[in-house]
């Protein structure tokens, strides 16, 4: 385990620097630092990815069973998807909302037990790990959705208003910021879409019904619902710019219900200790 | 040495005057010829701008030189020397350095930041070196001053910000289409400032430009003028859901575009945003319009507003450039000074004495027990030696202090040598 931990540490560390170097290139406009921030998370998924290539090999199950494992692979996941759109858009002032978010998730996952749940021979499945990196993604991708939704926001009332802070040389142009909202929508809905019924299929060889009202599965019916509302509303509304950006966020704020809130409060066989129980 | 300015600028004159102080770019040979033949002057540049006549000088004798540029200035324009004297200003020394670096820098300009004035200074140089009136106090000067002004450029804001209406209005149009390839342009009614942002636009990449007027010949004129098309003003509307960005300036004492309108278009146009530009005062649209999702409405106001914050972002960057700017004049003041013929000499003694000191040592150690009277020899030698060499550059130095080109010894006698710049005497020695 030792390894393991000096990994995840060293994994932690580098999306801590990286979150510091974004942030003073945003608040001290030293674009530069930006960029070193980029390599620093390059790093960091790296070395974060040789974690997961361990643990898996030790624990010879999906390494994302635990809110510990899980909380980690969705900082995982957010910094792979931020990395492209960076590629893709240069969304370098993105990197402070990215890069804490992770270093956040991180801490988190280092705060919660370590423990490797072995799940019980019934939920052994290959459809397990497939439903949650579809589902990890998908959040991930929508998470980014929001962090562009916010920008729109703020960059669109200084355009409306007329009032300039610092922060508006180094946003995106509105055009930018809402097609990096529309390109996120479009990747994260499908991944959605496959982790909610690779979910079902999964649950259907575990207890015999592809759908059971679980909490969490009702709740992320609702947010799927609200994401594909969204997405028609683009398609064929023609919705765009600031409606388009308020509307990502609320239905990222149910996601956010749904990942955390759900398990935590209203139970079901999606808790974390529910796995082993089984 | 002393570096010289002098010359006028915005700040101390109309335009009345600058007009008549102006060197015509096509004959710069004349004055340049004239000023380094003055008997104080020994090397000169000048630079003529619109907004700045500036005579720069090295000269051993600054109070004299200074009188006999103020003279030659009037004299070459014809002008009387007691009305231009109220307008001059004249710097010696430091001050001197530190004003052609902030004039290089963008510092001193009318509207600070702006570019151009470095290039005019370079332009400014190049005449100089044609004519052979710059020499190697001023051509380490001005090489220097494009130093100092690219320095600020690069590490301060202080030209990141349009400092213009029409090229706010481009700026703004990029933070919200990002690119302008593909878009369209309307000009409503013809003002010159609507032109003027237009051509701003369409050198920015907008493709497409259509141009309405009440009067439709005048419409066509000025779409002939981008290659663009002229639309009949009484069905322009119609023509609106293709328009991205539109400027408009007519006469009208009414709105010519309001609020519903344009909802509606956003409506036709599915929301795609536009960016409406009221140069007109009256205002030709609906303020409320600014309301409206995906519609960016800015008036002359907004546009001027803009600009000011932008100004005063430049303030913010200009205290830092003034930072870089004293740094450098203190390096150039230091390297100034140690072109003093007395320093100079004594440092070439010393850095030959080292030499001589350290060879002797190791001379001495190789031949072993050696008698008084033989050691003193080979060490008188050697002694003998070094002064033998350094007899005529130093007579030569101190001559050479006289002259016009006597700096161009002391510089070669310190590369050649390689004499290390005291930074500490710099000061002491610039007072000699």
């Amino acid at each position: 385990m030792g390894s393991l931990n000096f990994l995840f540490v060293a994994t932690t560390a580098s999306y801590l620097a990286a979150s510091i170097l974004y942030l003073i290139a945003m608040i001290a406009k030293r674009p530069q630092a930006g960029r070193t921030g980029r390599w620093l998370l390059l790093v960091g998924i790296l070395l974060q990815a040789t974690c997961f290539a361990l643990r898996h090999s030790s624990t010879g199950g999906t390494p994302v069973t635990s809110l510990h494992e899980s909380l980690a692979f969705f900082a995982w996941c957010l910094i792979l998807l931020f990395l492209l759109l960076d590629l893709r858009f240069h969304l370098s002032v993105m990197g402070a909302f990215a890069a804490p978010v992770a270093f956040i998730l991180m801490i988190a996952s280092g705060l919660s037990p370590n423990v490797v749940i072995q799940l019980s021979p019934l939920l052994k499945s290959w459809l397990f790990p497939v439903h949650i990196i579809f589902a990890f993604l998908g959040n991930a991708a929508f998470a980014l959705s929001f962090g562009a939704g916010v920008m729109y926001l703020v960059q669109n009332r200084m355009l409306k208003s007329k009032r300039f802070t610092g922060i508006y040389q180094l946003l995106p142009s509105l055009d930018t910021l809402d097609k990096v909202n529309y390109t996120c929508l479009s990747v994260g809905f499908p991944l959605m879409t496959l982790g909610i019924i690779s979910g079902a299929f999964w649950a259907n060889t575990a207890w015999g019904s592809y759908w059971s009202w679980d909490p969490k599965e009702t709740w992320a019916l609702i947010t799927w619902f609200l994401y594909a509302g969204l997405l028609h509303g683009r398609l064929t509304v023609g919705w765009r710019g600031r409606t388009a950006a308020l509307f990502s966020i609320i239905a990222f704020m149910f996601l956010l219900f749904t990942f955390f809130g759900v398990s935590l409060l209203l139970g079901g066989y999606h808790t974390f200790e529910s796995f082993s129980a089984v | 040495m002393n570096i010289i300015v002098v010359g006028l600028s915005h700040k101390t004159a109309p335009v009345e005057i600058r007009e008549k102080v102006a060197f015509p770019p096509t004959a710069m040979g004349d004055p340049l010829q004239r000023m380094v033949t003055l008997p104080a002057v020994s090397e000169a540049v000048i630079v003529s701008t619109c907004n700045r006549v500036e005579l720069y000088a090295a000269s051993r004798q600054p109070e004299r030189a200074v009188i006999e540029l103020k003279a030659f200035l009037a004299d070459f324009h014809n002008l009387d020397p007691a009305v231009l004297d109220a307008h001059l200003y004249d710097l010696a020394g430091v001050e001197a350095i530190h004003h052609v670096l902030r004039v290089a820098a963008s510092l001193d300009s009318m509207v600070v930041g702006e570019p151009q004035i470095l290039g005019q200074i370079k332009t400014a140089y190049g005449y100089a070196c044609e004519h052979n009136t710059s020499g190697a106090i001023l051509n380490r000067f001005m090489h220097k001053a494009f130093s100092v002004a690219k320095r600020v450029r690069t590490e301060t804001g202080i030209a990141s910000n349009a400092v213009s209406v029409s090229f706010a209005a481009v700026e703004l149009a990029r933070k919200i289409f990002d690119t302008l390839e593909n878009k369209t342009v309307m000009l409503v009614g013809a003002g010159e400032m609507c032109e003027l942002a237009a051509k701003h636009f369409v050198n920015n990449g907008v493709s497409k430009v259509l141009v309405t007027n009440r009067t439709f010949s005048r419409a066509e004129k000025l779409a002939a003028e981008f290659d663009g098309t002229a639309v009949n003003f009484e069905n322009f509307r119609e023509q609106l859901h293709r328009v991205d960005i539109l400027l408009s300036s007519t006469g009208s004492p009414d709105y010519v575009l309001t609020a519903k309108k344009l909802k509606e278009v956003c409506k036709e146009r599915r929301y795609r945003p536009m960016f409406l530009i009221d140069i007109a005062v009256p205002r030709d649209i609906d303020p409320a319009a600014n309301k409206i999702d995906n519609i960016y409405l800015y008036d002359v106001d907004d546009l001027q507003g803009v600009v000011q914050a932008n100004l005063k972002e430049r303030q913010k960057e200009a205290a830092k450039a003034e930072v870089i700017v004293e740094e450098e004049v203190r390096q150039f003041q230091t390297w100034l000074a140690s072109l003093e013929v007395k320093p100079t000499i004594v440092a070439l003694r010393r850095r030959m004495d080292e030499i001589r000191q350290a060879e002797l040592e190791k001379t001495l150690a190789n031949l072993g027990e050696l008698k008084e009277k033989e050691r003193r020899a080979i060490e008188a030698m050697s002694a003998a030696i070094v002064n033998k060499i350094l007899h005529q550059p130093t007579s030569i130095l101190k001559q050479a202090s006289n002259n016009d080109d006597g700096d161009s010894y002391l510089d070669a006698v310190r590369t050649l040598f390689a004499l290390p710049v005291e930074e500490d005497n710099a000061g002491e020695l610039a007072d000699e």
